[in-house]
């Protein structure tokens, strides 16, 4: 019996490089040996992903993308559909848990170099798998067509509207309709189930082919490449099973104790998850008093807000996202760790983080003359942040890198 | 190969290319105008009419056109006068910056001036401005003379639907194209433009 498998393994194996492909880039592949926690959210954004296929083809399965009963087709999953609420709940927590380990991921990217030379490209499907995420999210925010879904394509849609010339005319061709209408909904359901997955998973993919390429990084800085051993593995790498393995599930587990308290006891996250006037079916003619985005969009929100003109505020919310493309040519540092690098950087990085924190905060609230004040200024510390890198890191005394890790 | 046969195959393969790539604006138009809106939703999206006689003086009432609010204000003859009294607030009093299908008819920005139609649609990010007819001082605005503010972002307008500066909003409340058979107000279609 052993021997018939093993034959058929053997028959299969000369006609698809299956362990070739499973030693490279998982049970064999080096990874640096040292490396801390921030090197986690990687595979806790994978994880992520797979949640949200999953959910999400379950939920399709049960969802109705029309006008009449889009709204009342969540409430049907929540209610009527056997442990529908837990497969709902598992894709909100799952949306939001994965805006938040892809933000820390690319913290990680900022902090310790991990877009210079030679891992540019890996750092920008990384940017564009952010941003088709973005859109993603955004799709499927209007699928339960409830009030801040409506409301919030409104403000979205109307982004469009602000390109000069074409805008009116773009905005009635996205929408397919005078309103957002069932027509909208079931385009952009088609877009989130099948047109965006298929992109992001393409572009994970190219990520990590990218990554394997050139190898991952580390909280040193060090070029782990530059002492190889006999067979020309690096010397301080060691192979991703079991070391890194056996290291990321623990992570997953602590990732999923998270995960499960949220969907569990904290569904709504407070209402930065699902926002409480998405809980009334959506009416075009009435706006919801207090329009707010999700968490994860807030920021940039703010930053719409605090620019008075629409145009205006459409180009400085697409700079804060295009910005990232560009950072492995920002950053003229010698050393790639924020360990090594000068007091400006850390400086820098500090007050960044300072400002994308408070600027989503003030996403999340209403608008007030010191708050409006206060979304500029961050603005400015955004954007500074990144035009400056050129000069502050170029100009800064940095520490020498050791040889080995 | 020689080189004129290189050159031959050179002018070859970029002919065969711009011919194939004329194709793909023919092969894109299906995907892009299934995006229109259908015949369907321009059906929907049809005139309205209304009997706006049963208005009380200083109401506002709203409309749905487009599954768009269209707002409709019955002025006195005092709030037409006092319009004068918001002008040091308004950005663009006689509607310069839009296309404004009754620009200069009547002060009340319609072909009535009586009435004000406008579209209830921000004209910052779209939301659905509120109507506050009372002259009070208000949290938004000290010296509030009545008008429309919106719970978004905070832009205001006077009663009539021109925008104050300052405001995110960039422009004055859009007018659609509407016409009277005396009391029968038609929103959406107007025969005279």
């Amino acid at each position: 019996m052993t021997e018939i498998a093993g034959k058929l393994f053997t028959w299969i194996n000369t006609r698809l490089p299956i362990v070739n492909t499973f030693e490279r880039h998982l049970s064999k592949h080096p990874v640096p040996s040292k490396v801390n926690f921030w090197y986690l959210f990687g595979a806790l954004a994978a994880v992520t992903l797979i949640i949200q296929v999953v959910t999400g083809i379950w939920l399709i399965m049960p969802y109705s993308n029309t006008e009449e009963q889009a709204f009342s087709s969540i409430e049907y999953i929540m209610r009527d559909v056997d442990y529908g609420w837990v497969i709902r709940y598992m894709h909100t927590t799952g949306a939001s848990l994965f805006f938040a380990v892809v933000y820390l991921h690319m913290f990680r990217g900022l902090l310790y170099g991990s877009y210079q030379k030679p891992k540019e490209l890996v750092w920008i499907f990384g940017c564009t798998i952010y941003l088709a995420m973005m859109a993603e999210g955004f799709l499927g925010y209007v699928l339960p067509y409830g009030q801040m879904s409506y409301w919030g394509a409104q403000v979205i849609i109307s982004l469009f509207g602000a390109i000069p010339y074409i805008g009116e005319s773009l905005e009635l061709w996205v929408r397919g309709d005078y309103y957002i209408s069932g027509i909208t909904v079931s385009r952009f359901f088609a877009l989130h189930v099948v047109a965006l997955p298929l992109v992001l998973i393409a572009l994970v993919f190219l990520h990590l082919v990218a990554l394997h390429e050139v190898g991952a990084g580390n909280p040193e800085g060090v070029d782990i490449e530059e002492h190889l051993d006999d067979d020309g593995v690096p010397l301080d790498s060691v192979p991703f099973f079991p070391y890194k393995v056996l290291n990321a599930l623990v992570a997953i587990g602590v990732f999923m104790t998270v995960f499960s308290i949220i969907m569990f006891f904290f569904p709504e996250g407070g209402g930065y998850f699902i926002e409480m006037a998405n809980f009334q079916e959506a009416n075009p003619l009435v706006t919801p008093d207090h329009i707010a985005p999700v968490w994860y969009y807030a920021p940039f929100y703010t930053m719409l807000r605090a620019i008075p003109d629409p145009l205006g505020g459409l180009i400085v919310m697409a700079s804060a996202v295009a910005i990232f493309f560009i950072v492995p040519w920002l950053d003229r540092s010698k050393v790639a760790s924020i360990r090594y690098k000068g007091i400006y950087s850390k400086i820098a990085i500090t007050m960044f983080g300072v400002s994308f924190l408070t600027l989503g905060y003030l996403g999340t609230v209403g608008v007030t003359e010191v708050r409006k004040t206060m979304s500029v200024i961050c603005t400015i510390i955004y954007f500074a942040y990144f035009l400056l890198m050129p000069i502050y890191t170029k100009y800064e005394t940095t520490k020498e890198v050791p040889e080995r890790l | 190969m020689q080189d004129k046969d290189k050159t031959r195959r050179k002018v070859l393969i970029g002919l065969t290319s711009a011919v194939g790539l004329s194709g793909l604006p023919f092969a894109a138009t299906p995907f892009i105008a299934a995006w229109n809106p259908s015949a369907k939703a321009k059906a929907a999206g049809a005139a309205v009419k209304l009997d706006v006689s049963k208005m009380q003086y200083g109401q506002q009432i709203q409309v749905s056109w487009r599954k768009q609010p269209v707002f409709i204000v019955r002025h006195t003859e005092e709030s037409i006068a006092s319009l004068d009294l918001a002008l040091p607030k308004l950005a663009d009093p006689n509607s310069d910056q839009i296309e404004e299908p009754y620009r200069g008819l009547n002060p009340s920005r319609s072909k009535s001036p009586e009435y004000s139609v406008f579209s209830g649609v921000c004209t910052h990010l779209g939301c659905a401005p509120k109507y506050f007819p009372e002259i009070e001082p208000k949290p938004w605005d000290a010296t509030w003379n009545g008008g429309f503010f919106c719970p978004c972002h905070g832009s205001m307008f006077d009663i009539v639907g021109r925008v104050f500066k300052g405001v995110p909003a960039p422009t004055n409340l859009v007018v659609p194209p509407h016409m009277f058979d005396g009391s029968i107000l038609t929103i959406g279609e107007d025969k005279e433009l």
